[in-house]
């Protein structure tokens, strides 16, 4: 049995993970050639990769996403990024650090970097709320983005979020008015945008980071209106049934693409992010060089209203009994 | 130990519950039975406590629009079914059933209208369908009210009634906010008046997006409003929460809402508004 963190289904290639490392460190220990050993012990592995991560079902996809050892932002601040300024606080209330901002620097290029930032064990966690921010993360976004607005500088947002925190200050402080605030105004924000979902795109909670020019997601990158387990308990009304209503939302990164909402889905390495760190920060970094190419030199105005045309025409209706419209 | 607590039952509610249903009305503030025609001749509110109890989306159009000026637009607009979605009933279902239930096609109704003699463009939620849920549909008549006002040079009163997204759209429903925010860039852009008016309840993505972007936030006296539902806060922080938790009041304390109104005063309050704020209106010589 292994100590790594993983999932159900990643069972065996956990095993084969494990063999391969007793055999490379009994052939150390000992000086023995194994190369023939390994050798097909990295045969296997790639195709059970293969195989596992070709036919995950949505609720497996689900848990990918939400996976232990995936990289979050401060993760890809140093894969992807140089030239870190970390900016705290909304000059308000306080510093909320479920939500990590400032500048990076990309090909050359200053960015302002925005995301929601989860932690990896129970201390960091407990600092990070678990990557569900309080209003004061959200006002802290859009004053970076304000100033990213200011100085002409393009903006990244990293969504990876379970939601937006449900308790008692963030309501008493007005986590929906945050939240609103942040949708009105990155719809008029004078700079270009792009953002990322490299995890869990819950709700509105992750939309506040995501009125953007550019919707990019992780291969493995969920986005969601509720997660699978609330929409579960209310609409069959027991969270066990969690993998019905994980297909029933169409949350995966090729469902948002098809339904018009997503831009591009970004390739993640086999057996997904957590199996190869740099991997996917080469993909994200060709990503996110390229789509900002496309729109760095967008004159502000058309920007805006190219933003507008796009997220005003998304849902699908029928006008007075006709036909649907819109994109389905 | 029970018989006890039986006995306590007051022996009068036996005979009123047999009262015709659609004559009288019981206040769920303080419990007085009264004709109906009498709580809707009030919009709803309890002439003995001053309660506010849900009333319909056309009962607001009445009570806002001036006598005969309001003009519905799309009202025939459907939701498609864009996912196939299915819980234990299928989406079209769920639909078809709050049409038949409420009368309408869908949880807003909208059009343009005089409010105490200015022209507006006027949406409102109804909550009796499908829990006021934002699905396509609502978010597109919600943009249209709005880029209405921007044709036609008005402000926008909208009144907001909602549990929250429509589950069943998806990523679609969660795309409303946006696309709601992004008019409301524009009109804020234009210096045009939004009156937002919250009512009982609006929590979740309405909340979250256009009912708390108004250049003013006006809520119902007792209106429960929020980000989250209660019992998910409730189960978050493994506590109760106090009395008057999340109301209009509590909102107007914080700092959320510019004032709680009586809604036998929205109107004029409304009226009021418009006429400091906007541009647009020049008082009679
Ligand atoms: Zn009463």
């Amino acid at each position: 049995m292994s100590a790594t963190p993983h999932l159900a289904f990643e069972r065996d290639i956990v095993d084969i993970e494990d063999q391969i490392a007793k055999l490379r460190n009994l052939a150390s220990k000992h000086g023995l050639d194994v190369s023939d050993e390994l050798r097909v012990l990295n045969g296997k592995l790639e195709v059970l990769r293969d195989q596992t991560y070709n036919n995950l079902d949505p609720m497996e996809q689900v848990q990918v996403a939400r996976h232990p050892l995936r990289p979050y932002t401060l993760d890809y601040v140093s894969g992807v990024f140089t030239d870190w300024f970390e900016l705290k606080g909304d000059r308000r209330y306080r510093q909320d650090e479920a939500i990590v901002g400032g500048w990076v620097r990309l090909n050359g290029e200053s960015i302002m970097l925005i995301g929601h930032q989860k932690g990896r064990d129970m201390k960091e966690n407990l600092r990070r709320n678990f990557g569900m921010p309080h209003p004061e993360g959200y006002r802290k976004a859009l004053r970076l983005m304000k100033l990213a607005e200011k100085f002409g500088r393009p903006v990244v947002t990293l969504i990876d979020t379970p939601g937006a925190y449900p308790g008692f200050g963030a309501e008493e402080r007005g986590q929906a008015e945050a939240i609103a605030t942040n949708l009105r105004e990155m719809a008029r924000l004078r700079t270009p945008s792009i953002s990322l979902v490299i995890g869990e795109g819950g709700s509105g909670g992750a939309l506040a980071l995501g009125v953007t020019d550019r919707i990019l997601l992780l291969e493995h990158a969920i986005y969601s209106v509720i997660s699978p387990e609330g929409c579960a308990a209310i609409l069959w009304r027991s969270a066990e049934r969690r993998h019905e209503a994980a297909r029933a939302l169409r949350l995966t990164s090729s469902d948002l693409l098809r339904l018009g909402i997503a831009d591009e889905v970004v390739p993640e390495p086999p057996g997904g992010a957590h199996a190869d760190w740099e991997g996917v920060m080469r993909s994200v970094r060709e990503a996110l060089i390229r789509n900002l190419g496309e729109i760095a030199n967008e004159e502000p105005g058309r920007l805006v209203a190219r933003r507008w045309a796009k997220y005003e025409s998304l849902g699908a209706w029928a006008e007075d009994g006709a036909e649907p419209e819109g994109r389905s | 130990m029970a018989w006890f607590k039986r006995q306590k039952t007051p022996l009068t509610a036996e005979g009123r519950r047999d009262l015709p249903r659609d004559v009288f009305d019981k206040c769920g503030g303080c419990g007085e039975i009264l004709y109906r025609e009498r709580f809707l001749r009030n919009f709803g509110v309890c002439p003995e406590c001053r309660n506010h109890l849900r009333i319909s989306a056309g009962r607001y159009v009445e009570l806002l629009a001036d006598p005969g000026s309001f003009e519905e637009a799309n009202a025939g607009m459907t939701s498609a079914d864009p996912l196939g979605f299915a819980d234990r009933k299928p989406y079209p279902d769920r639909l078809e059933e709050a049409r038949r239930k409420t009368g309408r096609n869908e949880a807003v109704v909208a059009g343009r209208c005089r409010i105490e003699g200015i022209p507006a463009s006027l949406a409102v939620m109804d909550f009796a369908f499908i829990g006021g849920s934002m699905g396509s549909v609502v978010g597109e008549k919600i943009a249209r009210a709005g880029r209405c006002a921007l044709k036609e040079e008005t402000p926008l009163v909208i009144v907001s009634a909602s549990g929250g997204a429509r589950m069943m759209e998806g990523a679609f429903s969660l795309m409303q906010m946006a696309k709601t925010s992004a008019v409301l860039a524009r009109l804020h852009e234009r210096a045009l008046p939004y009156v937002s008016i919250l009512t009982d309840p609006t929590t979740g993505g309405v909340t979250a997006s256009y009912a708390m972007l108004g250049d003013f936030n006006l809520a119902e006296p007792g209106a429960l409003i929020g980000f989250a539902g209660p019992r998910v806060i409730e189960e978050t922080i493994k506590q109760a929460l106090p009395p008057g938790f999340q109301s209009a009041e509590f909102l107007e304390e914080h700092g959320m809402v510019d004032s709680v109104v009586d809604r036998r005063e929205l109107k004029s309050a409304v009226g009021q508004l418009l006429r400091h704020s906007w541009a647009g209106w020049k008082p009679r010589a």
